[in-house]
């Protein structure tokens, strides 16, 4: 019983990340401006990183927990390489 | 989905409630991301997800992974202290790099450049910056 | 000890991330993580960073938890913005705040608090005359805001660090 309820409202959970994930995806693709894009980026990899933790959560596996760490990390990298990049126009200066 | 059956009653209802709830801020954080109107509004959107949201489901897992392998299961408080560190900042970042094109552009809703102070000569506009997308 | 280990309190944090990493107290955990904090921090003093140092600890944590309650209860109100349908009351906009507080990590602590808090982000920072820009999703009332900052954050921040 337990164990039902459990696993729809990870059901249900990942399918709200994956709607947010979707709302973050409209706004890379509509813009209007190159910084809408980059943070809807953002917004993106957080979601990544939360879908992955429900996966761990769903499966039991602390593997997952490994590659959203890794995402969360390269989504900081990324995302800070095209804030530079969109204020001076470069990325190394 | 054997092993979500050895969660006691007491452990799988925070889980769930944990879950949902961060689910929920991560998507209303997404939603507010695509109504709200200008860009400098757009930016207070996705903090919902990165606060409370990230912060949910993390107490989930932790509380999950202690109960499920009987031991103490701390390690998801990295991902949180990463994200406190780094979210501010890829914000801050953003923000300015929008508050500089808008200003080179001479957008009328951004407030002015602050006045270089006289000591100090304005240097020129470096000639290789790219146009604003 | 000091050439060797110039910042305790940052060894330590270090060592401890990396054991949590590792899921294992076991000596060589603590040993390893103790080689590569000291050579990392080796690295962050060649950086030469300001200095400055934390004077009340206890203080800090009550500053923690003031935060995080802070930034529960602006998340659910961020969400009531976001989900309410009706588009017209609310005004939002840049706000400048003059400061007082001049410590460099207490105004990094600050430009934290502020951007991770849902609902204000801090836009730019003018040493020249110490005053910081914020933009405000929901700007009722300026005076409340600028006594929040001040008040609630800034005063608490300086007790820290100076």
């Amino acid at each position: 019983m337990t164990a039902t309820l459990l696993l729809w409202s990870i059901f249900l959970a990942q399918i709200l990340l994956v709607a947010a994930m979707a709302c973050a995806t409209i706004r890379v693709l509509r813009g209007p401006r190159a910084q809408d894009r980059v943070l809807g980026l953002d917004t993106l990899y957080v979601n990544a990183t939360m879908l992955l933790l429900t996966f761990g959560i769903r499966t039991g596996s602390t593997l997952y927990f490994e590659a959203a760490l890794i995402i969360a990390l390269l989504g900081f990298v990324a995302t800070a390489a095209l804030a530079k990049f969109l204020m001076r126009g470069e990325v190394i200066e | 989905m054997t092993h979500l059956a050895d969660l006691p009653v007491w452990a799988a209802i925070p889980v769930a409630l944990l879950l949902l709830l961060g689910a929920s801020l991560a998507l209303i954080g997404s939603i507010g991301f695509v109504r709200l109107r200008s860009f400098y509004e757009r930016v207070h959107a996705p903090t919902l997800g990165t606060t409370m949201g990230i912060g949910s489901v993390l107490l989930a897992s932790m509380l999950c992974f202690t109960v499920l392998q009987s031991r103490l299961v701390l390690h998801e408080i990295l991902i949180a202290i990463f994200m406190v560190v780094t979210t501010p900042i890829t914000l801050m970042l953003l923000a300015r790099a929008a508050l500089y094109r808008d200003r080179s552009e001479g957008s009328d809703d951004v407030p002015a450049a602050p006045p270089v102070p006289p000591v100090q000569t304005a240097a020129p506009p470096a000639p290789d910056a790219a146009p604003p997308v | 000890m000091k050439r060797w280990w110039p910042y305790p309190l940052l060894t330590a944090a270090l060592v401890a991330m990396w054991l949590l990493l590792t899921e294992s107290v076991a000596l060589g955990s603590i040993l390893m993580g103790t080689i590569l904090a000291t050579v990392a921090l080796w690295g962050f003093r060649a950086l030469d960073p300001p200095g400055g140092r934390l004077k009340r600890p206890r203080a800090a944590f009550a500053l923690a938890g003031l935060v995080m309650a802070d930034v529960a209860r602006s998340n659910l109100a961020v969400a009531k913005i976001i989900l309410n349908p009706r588009k017209t009351e609310r005004v939002s906009g840049f706000l400048r705040i003059p400061l007082d507080m001049r410590a460099p990590y207490g105004l990094a602590t600050l430009a934290c608090i502020i951007t991770g808090t849902p609902g204000t982000i801090w836009v730019e920072y003018n040493s020249a005359n110490n005053s910081i820009l914020l933009h405000i999703l929901d700007l009722v009332d300026e005076k409340t805001w600028i006594d929040t900052i001040k008040g609630r954050y800034e005063k608490r921040l300086m007790e820290i660090f100076e």
